[in-house]
Order: C-alpha cells, then sequence, then structure tokens
C-alpha cells in the first residue's frame, strides 16, 4: 500500500547537493576549528550515514585530521568491515579497528536472557565510550552521524550513536545522506545496500521501521519543515494510519534529543533560565 | 552630502561574546576600508558582539558614554562606520542597535524595531525594542538605517523613503535556512535578494546591505552583503558563506535619474495613507 503520494512535487525534499557540500563543509572547518581541536574521531558502521560524516570532514579538515574507527561485533557483516574500508581509500582517512565482542559477550553472560534491543543499545553504548575515549586520546571531537530521519524518529540508542560533540548530518534527511554521498564520491556498495543497524544477520531499518526512508522523508518533510496539519496531510494523500503513527514515534522520542529533566528549584536553572549558546566563549 | 562617495561593506566572522577581538577585527576592517577609499564602512548587525548571546547580552553590552564607545569613536577619525552591538541605555536597557559613529562623534543611533521572536530567533526575549524609523543626515547623504528584520516589514522602508532617505543602511545577521534546487545560495538569501533589489526600485534608493559569515551553534550566515542602486543593479556583491570586503563608488545621480522614471515617491498620496490607516486602527480597537 502506498502510505504518501509519490507524485506530488510539493512533497519533494530539496538536494542543492553543491550547496550542501558548501555550507556542510564550511561548518564543521569553522566549528571544530572554534574548540582548538584540529582532529575529529568518528565510529565507521560501514553505512552511509557515517561515511557521509567522515567523507565531510575528510574535506573539511583534511583526511589526516579524521579518525574512523570500525568496532565490529563477532556477528556484524562482513561487508560491513569491507565497505568501511573502501570508505577510507576513498576519502584517505586513517582507519583502525577495535573489536567489541569480548566486553559485550562478558557483560551478557550474566544476563543471558537479554533480547535484540538490549544487546543492540550495550553494542551501541560500548562503541560510543570507545570513541570518547579515543576523543581524549587523539585530542579530537567526536563526529556525530545520526541524520534527520533517524533524529525525528528517535530511531538510534540515546548516549549510544546519538551521542557526539558535532554533528554535520543531523538535519538531512536519510534520502538527502544518500544523493550527497552520491556526490561526493562514497563508494556505491555503501550506498546501494539497505540501511540496517547490522544487529542481526539481514535485518533492515525499513523492515523494522515498517516504511521506507523514502515514504517517511516525504511526510516529515511536510509535517516538520512545512508545518502540514494532520488533516492536511490526509487530504494530501498520506495514509491516516502513517501519519499517525509516525507522529506518535517523533512526540514519544522528543527525550532523546533534549537533556534530561531538571527540577526546578533556584531562580537560575540550566537550560530554563541559565541560557547561553554551546559555543559560548569558543 | 555628496554626489559621489564610496562606501564599504565588512562582511566579517565576530567572535561570540568577545568584544576585545572583535574590536581587533573592527580595527582592521577600517584600515583595510580606510586603503580603498570608502568614507562609509558598514558593519553588520551585533558584529562587534557576536549574535546568539542569550544571557550574555547584559555582559557584552555597550554603553554610548563608556570605554568601549570611546575607542570606537577614536576609530571613526578617518573613516565613518556603522557599528552593530548591544546598546545598554542610561535606563539600563539593552538594544540591538546600530550606531554610527563619524569624525570621532556618534552622530546617530538606530535601536533595532522589529526584534525577530520566532523559529529559531529569540530577540525580544533579551531586547528592548526600538520606537522609530527615521531618516538622518550622514556625511555623506540622507539615510536611514534598518536593522535586519526592520527591513522584512515593508513599513519601514516606505517610512524612510518618506522622510527623504536616499540610501537604507542595512546591517544584518542574516541565517542561511531553506534549500532550493539550482540555485548558488540558500532560500533566506534569495528571498533578502528579492526584497534590497525590489526596495531600491520601487523607491530610487540605494541598499547598502551588510550581511556577517561564519557560525554559531551550527547556525551559518550567508554572507552575500550588496550595494544595490536605486535601478535595482547589483554594484557589489560579496560572497556567499566567506568573510570579505567589499566597496563600491556611489552616485545620487543615479537616484535622480531613478526617480524621474519611476516617481513613484512623488505620486504617494501620504494624506491617503494617513486617512486609511486610521480607518483601519480605528477598526481594530
Amino acid at each position: 500500500m502506498t502510505q504518501s503520494p509519490e507524485v506530488n512535487p510539493q512533497f519533494e525534499l530539496p538536494s542543492n547537493l553543491s550547496l550542501l557540500e558548501t555550507v556542510l563543509v564550511k561548518f564543521l572547518a569553522d566549528e571544530v576549528g572554534k574548540t582548538g581541536c584540529e582532529k575529529v574521531v568518528v565510529g565507521l558502521s560501514g553505512g552511509v550515514d557515517s561515511a557521509l560524516s567522515a567523507a565531510l570532514a575528510a574535506r573539511a579538515l583534511g583526511p589526516e585530521n579524521v579518525l574512523g574507527i570500525l568496532m565490529p561485533y563477532k556477528l556484524s557483516s562482513k561487508e560491513s568491515l569491507s565497505d568501511a574500508a573502501a570508505l577510507a581509500t576513498a576519502t584517505g582517512i586513517e582507519t583502525r579497528t577495535i573489536e567489541i565482542s569480548e566486553q559485550i559477550d562478558a557483560y551478557f553472560s550474566q544476563f543471558p536472557e537479554a533480547d535484540v534491543m538490549r544487546r543492540g543499545n550495550k553494542m551501541a553504548r560500548e562503541r560510543m565510550t570507545i570513541l570518547y575515549d579515543h576523543s581524549a586520546r587523539q585530542g579530537g571531537l567526536v563526529l556525530g552521524t545520526s541524520n534527520k530521519t533517524e533524529l525525528l524518529l528517535g530511531y538510534g540508542t540515546l548516549h549510544g550513536d546519538m551521542a557526539s560533540a558535532i554533528n554535520p548530518i543531523g538535519d538531512l534527511y536519510k534520502t538527502q545522506v544518500w544523493k550527497l554521498s552520491r556526490a561526493l564520491g562514497v563508494p556505491d556498495s555503501i550506498i546501494d545496500k539497505a540501511p540496517s543497524a547490522d544487529l542481526t544477520p539481514g535485518q533492515t531499518d525499513e523492515d523494522d521501521l515498517g516504511f521506507s526512508y523514502a515514504e517517511v522523508d516525504r511526510l516529515l518533510y511536510a509535517m516538520v519543515d512545512q508545518r502540514y496539519a494532520r488533516d492536511e496531510l490526509l487530504q494530501a494523500g498520506f495514509a491516516a494510519d502513517f501519519v499517525d503513527k509516525v507522529a506518535r514515534r517523533v512526540q514519544r522520542s522528543q527525550f532523546k534529543r533534549r537533556l534530561p529533566v531538571i527540577a526546578k528549584i533556584s531562580a537560575r536553572t540550566i537550560d530554563r533560565d541559565f541560557r547561553y549558546a554551546r559555543d559560548w566563549g569558543l | 552630502m555628496a554626489d559621489r562617495f564610496t562606501v564599504a561593506l565588512a562582511q566579517v566572522s565576530p567572535r561570540l561574546a568577545d568584544v576585545e577581538t572583535n574590536l581587533e577585527t573592527y580595527a582592521e576592517q577600517i584600515r583595510e576600508a580606510s586603503g580603498l577609499g570608502a568614507d562609509l564602512l558598514v558593519f553588520p548587525e551585533l558584529s562587534l558582539t557576536g549574535y546568539h548571546l542569550k544571557d550574555d547580552v547584559s555582559e557584552v553590552a555597550t554603553r554610548l558614554d563608556g570605554p568601549i564607545a570611546r575607542k570606537l569613536r577614536e576609530m571613526s577619525k578617518g573613516t565613518a562606520f556603522v557599528a552593530g552591538l548591544v546598546e545598554e541605555s542610561p535606563d539600563f536597557q539593552f538594544y540591538n542597535s546600530a550606531v554610527w559613529f563619524e569624525d570621532g562623534e556618534i552622530s546617530h543611533v538606530h535601536r533595532k524595531v522589529y526584534l525577530p521572536t520566532y523559529g529559531m530567533f529569540d530577540e525580544n526575549r533579551y531586547f528592548a525594542r526600538g520606537r522609530r524609523i527615521v531618516a538622518h543626515e550622514a556625511a555623506v547623504a540622507r539615510v536611514a538605517t534598518l536593522v535586519c528584520e526592520d527591513f522584512w516589514h515593508p513599513s519601514t522602508s516606505y517610512l524612510a523613503a518618506l522622510d527623504g532617505a536616499l540610501a537604507l543602511v542595512c546591517p544584518s545577521s542574516s541565517p542561511a535556512q531553506g534549500m532550493a534546487e539550482d540555485e548558488d545560495c540558500d532560500k533566506n538569501a534569495r528571498t533578502w535578494e528579492l526584497f534590497t533589489r525590489a526596495t531600491a526600485q520601487v523607491y530610487g534608493l540605494f541598499v547598502f546591505y551588510a550581511n556577517r559569515v561564519g557560525f554559531e551553534d551550527g547556525v551559518g550566515f550567508w554572507g552575500g552583503s550588496e550595494i544595490v542602486g536605486p535601478d535595482g543593479e547589483v554594484l557589489v556583491k560579496a560572497p556567499y558563506y566567506e568573510a570579505a570586503m567589499v566597496c563600491a563608488e556611489v552616485d545620487l545621480a543615479a537616484a535622480r535619474r531613478r526617480r524621474i522614471v519611476a516617481p513613484v515617491l512623488r505620486d504617494e498620496d501620504l494624506d491617503l495613507t494617513a486617512r486609511e490607516l486610521d480607518r483601519i486602527l480605528r477598526g481594530r480597537q
């Protein structure tokens, strides 16, 4: 069933690739430079999001200032590793591989009943701690790899793959990520494969989510960027249950996009009435 | 007032909440503009302080009788300039102001009237609102100053033109946002360019638009500063997204010619406008 109208140009996501490249490369050079760091550290999953972040950083900072870390678990697909290697060749960045199987297995030997979600979250957070350790080791910022689609849907692990210091692709929908990746020379094998969190063999994001990125990007673009109301979306041809399901996901994952809730006691509470730019003092 | 003069625009990337560093940038830019023979240099909105100041507004504010303003006055003894800063008034209000420094003195202050407080903007939370749109006699010409969002309200350029301005001076901190296919700039930049050029043509005046560049908290500013002539022609244009200084000679005779060709201002019926405004106001009460 078609859940979102395909032919209405109104809902086509704009993708001015040369403009995106210009702005995102300048963004990285400016915002990383201000912190006094020259380097970034990025976890390479073999997927397109981390590939694009790394490719942008290589352009902005020079490939010698980007360290890509592959952190496979024993069940991770072998293609993920070869794809990440192909990206390193294409961009000229340095990579290293750090296996996480031992520490993950040691932990879950105490909790053998843990389901795929718990295991996946644990792996994502394990990888995060490795990236932040290398951030300290290298004096480099952890580069974000979450796109706008997954940030809005909450399709990511809080304090895991969602954790970073700076994210060049967080305002790009997945379909825009694909297009820009192609333009920047990310290897086709990375762009063309079905997106997957690579938690279990054969798993794909689109099966997990129950809709395609092409469909949900059109809906999110209309709903979030263009501020179409529910009845306007239905009138435009989006299926009601699809709209409701996605709207609920966005709402329920709001906590993942914010700091923890702080109980207000004082006259000046952090992030409520103590307000400064994140770039404060940089 | 001269018939011909040279205007420079300083498309800078200020450092957030660091007035001392930004003052150094001002000094360098003034030297450069002076080398180019500029009679007037326009700095972007809040370029002495950075834009996303939030709770730092009071920390970086400048008293016009204080030491920072004294330095700025000193710096204006060669080339006149328009500074973008947080002005602290004697009654402790904070304004997003464009301040004219000419020949060692403060010759005019425009306090931003329309403080955007929607979308990514939160200015009304931090700033007091200006209450006046007026033209004033600058050394170069009779001009009116409109800070960024002021320009988006057609009433401001209308008032300025009727008040005799031959140029609109617009310091800006305009963010890059929105995307269109096959453009070399973002959507916001393109919209601004429609406004500056249409306004110049409608009223037969010059527009000196000085926008900043750089990033704050992920927000990029698009630059693209420009001097637009009275027939909508762009006399000079700075690049998008990178720091630059541009400068052009302005010949007021072009405004004269435009107003002969398209005498919109001559035909403007102020009484009608006043009557209709009065009617609309009464209807709203």
